[in-house]
């Protein structure tokens, strides 16, 4: 007995010392595996975001040496600067009506492609196509599309008789036709959709249809919670990617007319590149940020109420 | 009643299809009116009331195009730029998933949590700090602050990698311990054969990202002699106002090779973003 149990512990001893030997080896092979990007987070993110938010407190054109400003950019900021609350109110309208937008005609596509229909795949890549047009591209053909002369967009609306727009120096006109334009990429959404309401099981639709239910109510009591999840995860990307635009902005009015494009970035940019004041730039970005992570941060906060997470709370 | 449902079903299929079509020719209207533009003269373009089509199709605008701009030029510098990342982030991807997804060690779910993180950062709070970094060493009018990050990993590309990687039976790895295989010959012998279909994916993401990416060459390239096709189309539409004709010839000429790999590689496109939507 007592043998048995000594060389049981000795055994364990080994295999533990083997284990222990063994983890080693994992820990040095996992850090030699991920060491590239624990150096990229550190040089490419860590560092700008710490350095970004340091020249946000100094006043700085690069040229000269930084002056340490303390809290007076934030104050200027939010005291004086009305193209902070211009380009705050730009960027949230085109964000918000972009993304609901967008995504509503992603899933009516994604809808209409789930259905019973011959070339399918046809369809798909015709709706998908357009989000692989390079921006300044995309942007090129827009603001041909919206030139009010010699445009696509007036010489249709002419053959209904309506007067032609001047739909990118009109400062009501010009967001909303940003916002077509970024409809036409809804294609990328409607991907991610359709593969969500080919995930929905069928027996859900068999449910509606003993209960005697047409297709808006199987749209709305059954595709609608299903896909709840994936609606969230596309506005919150989606939100997200649009407070960055930028392009739009600066190549097809310049922010005008009268500022009513001048797209957040686009007066970060400004201020930066333009006015060369880093600092106060470097301050506006921080902003923004802060009001994105609050944003989403809320969001999240109340969007267990109306998401349905198959399998409990997530 | 089964006469009425028939009947119902019918007119729903016509209506299916009446929607389908007319969203495609919505969605395609942008590109008719590029094709359109692209081939016609000056006067046809400016003609009142517009013309739908050009009376013969203008080949020359293209010519005309490549003469009045480098294009070429433009051409070359941005397949180098696709090239060398393509290189970068194929390598440090693959190989940065790998540790997260086939090594167990202290420390990973912490450090993958923290490439989750950075996903989450936008890039507006980094592209002051990180063009003045690049300036002071030096960078500024170089390619290096377009092809250096490439090469120490993309979050989005290791997280799709890892979940591509976690598929892969673990017991090939094991099978190759007991053949007295390290990680780095696993990694290489094995799963970078097996993921070649991710790898595609990564691929042609980053094509995608590098040959449409306009914000950093227009932050970091004043040089002409380096810019990208989307510079050069951005300044040529700055420059040639009124000629309509040769700025959609050079917006085609930009799109085209992004139309032809997608024709070539359409799968993993749409698995790409499929696979990205799984996250949600």
């Amino acid at each position: 007995m007592l043998e048995k149990a000594v060389l049981n512990r000795s055994l364990a001893k080994k295999i533990r010392r083997k284990i222990s030997h063994e983890e080693k080896a994992r820990l040095k092979w996992g850090y030699v595996f991920i060491a590239p990007t624990i150096f990229g987070m550190c040089v490419f993110v860590l560092a700008p975001v710490v350095f970004g938010l340091i020249i946000s407190f100094t006043h700085w054109d690069i040229i000269t040496p930084m002056r340490w400003a303390g809290l007076s950019n934030y104050k200027k900021i939010f005291t004086s600067d009305p193209l902070f609350y211009q380009s705050l109110r730009v960027t949230f309208y085109y964000a918000i009506a972009s993304v609901i937008l967008t995504n509503i005609l992603a899933l009516f596509l994604a809808t209409l492609l789930n259905a019973k229909i011959r070339f399918k795949s046809f369809f798909r890549t015709v709706f998908y196509i357009p989000t692989i047009v390079p921006l300044i591209a995309a942007i090129v053909i827009w603001s041909f599309i919206y030139n009010p002369e010699y445009g696509l967009l007036n010489s249709l609306l002419g053959l209904f008789h309506i007067p032609p727009q001047n739909w990118l120096y009109n400062a009501r006109l010009v967001i909303p036709a940003m916002i077509v334009m970024s409809m036409w990429g809804a294609g990328n959404n409607m991907v991610i959709y359709l593969a969500a309401l080919q995930g929905v099981p069928r027996h859900l639709y068999e449910a509606i249809d003993v209960d005697g239910g047409g297709a808006w109510r199987r749209f709305w009591n059954v595709t609608l919670p299903m896909i709840s999840p994936m609606i969230f995860f596309n506005f919150i990307t989606d939100f997200i990617n649009s407070l960055q635009t930028f392009a739009q902005g600066q190549i097809m009015t310049d922010g005008g007319p009268n500022n009513a494009s001048l797209f957040y970035i686009l007066n970060v940019y400004n201020q930066a590149f333009t006015n060369n004041a880093m600092g106060y730039a470097a301050a506006l970005a921080w902003v923004l940020f802060i009001i994105v992570a609050i944003c989403v941060g809320l969001i999240f906060r109340f969007s267990n109420r109306w998401i349905y997470y198959e399998g409990g709370e997530a | 009643m089964v006469e009425f449902r028939r009947r119902q079903n019918l007119g729903g299929k016509i209506g299916l299809y009446a929607l389908l079509i007319i969203c495609t020719i919505m969605m395609l209207f942008p590109f008719y009116w590029l094709l359109r533009s692209a081939f016609m003269s000056s006067r046809e373009i400016f003609s009142v009331p517009m013309k739908w089509w050009p009376s013969h199709l203008l080949w020359s605008n293209f010519v005309d195009t490549f003469q009045d701009a480098p294009f070429a030029l433009y051409f070359r510098n941005t397949i180098f730029l696709v090239a060398v990342n393509l290189i970068g982030a194929i390598f440090s991807n693959s190989f940065i998933a790998f540790g997260f997804a086939r090594i167990r060690f202290k420390g990973r779910n912490f450090w993958f949590a923290c490439v989750l993180l950075t996903m989450m950062i936008p890039s507006i709070v980094m592209f002051i700090p990180q063009f003045i970094g690049w300036k002071e060493l030096g960078a500024y009018n170089s390619y290096w602050p377009l092809t250096l990050p490439s090469f120490f990993g993309n979050a989005f590309f290791i997280f799709l990698l890892r979940q591509f990687y976690m598929t892969i039976p673990i017991e090939y790895d094991e099978a190759a311990f007991m053949d007295g295989a390290n990680y780095f010959t696993i990694y290489r012998k094995i799963i970078l054969p097996l993921s070649k279909p991710a790898l595609v994916t990564v691929g042609v993401f980053t094509f995608m990202g590098t040959w449409n990416d306009y914000f950093n060459p227009m932050l970091y390239l004043n040089n002409q002699k380096l810019w990208t096709l989307q510079l050069g189309l951005q300044s040529f539409m700055g420059q040639y106002t009124s000629s309509w004709q040769l700025i959609m010839a050079g917006a085609l000429i930009t799109l085209l090779p992004m139309l032809i790999v997608f024709f070539f590689a359409q799968r993993a496109f749409i698995e790409g973003i499929s696979l990205s939507g799984v996250k949600g």
